[in-house]
């Protein structure tokens, strides 16, 4: 899968976030998303990761080898 | 009788202070995030048990299905899951980590000093 492959469909799950993928060691098999919502106020980071693995719908399950997520509400990306 | 997974795991979480689904042992982890999340428990210094769903092919769909999170490793604190790898890196470098292991090991004690 390719990093916009995967930020698209991060994007229709959580169409309020904002969205940056990168393949981070240029295999297309390890990424990192970084994805910033306000639906994550509130919510513990399991809750937060999973909103995002059912954006993915099942790509977790073979076309992804590996996604490393870090999920921030907007107040907290601004502090980042 | 047909062997029922999700029982099975829900005896081991609750026998088990901190356990670790992992790929692999803590001597021999076979996957990176395996082997980092391994790394961050022992550096809490508290005591954790491991299940390598290597070694049990059905056990390791069925704990996906169980925690609703589709990647390995997963750890569980106190009968609760926590989070994979990445959450776990996390909570440790914001302390929350060591305190939630903290409580989850003070109410053991206080629970056998009781008993």
């Amino acid at each position: 899968m390719s990093t916009t492959e995967i930020e698209a469909l991060i994007r229709e799950g959580l169409p309020d976030a904002t969205v940056r993928v990168v393949d981070q060691v240029g295999d297309g098999n390890h990424f990192q998303a970084v994805v910033v919502s306000p639906q994550f106020a509130g919510r513990q980071l399991v809750e937060r990761h999973q909103l995002v693995y059912r954006s993915l719908k099942g790509a977790m399950a073979d076309r992804i080898h590996a996604l490393s997520i870090k999920a921030y509400t907007p107040e907290e990306w601004a502090r980042q | 009788m047909p062997r029922n997974i999700m029982d099975e795991i829900r005896d081991e979480i609750d026998a088990n202070k901190v356990l670790v689904y992992m790929k692999g042992t803590p001597s021999f982890p076979m996957c990176g995030f395996s082997a980092t999340t391994v790394e961050v428990l022992r550096q809490t210094g508290y005591p954790f048990a491991h299940v390598n769903i290597l070694e049990d092919q059905d056990k390791r769909e069925a704990i996906k299905a169980f925690s609703n999170w589709p990647t390995i490793p997963q750890v569980y604190v106190a009968g609760k899951f926590v989070g994979g790898c990445d959450i776990i890196q996390e909570l440790h470098a914001s302390g929350e980590l060591q305190t939630l292991l903290k409580s989850a090991f003070a109410e053991a004690e206080s629970a056998t000093a009781k008993a």
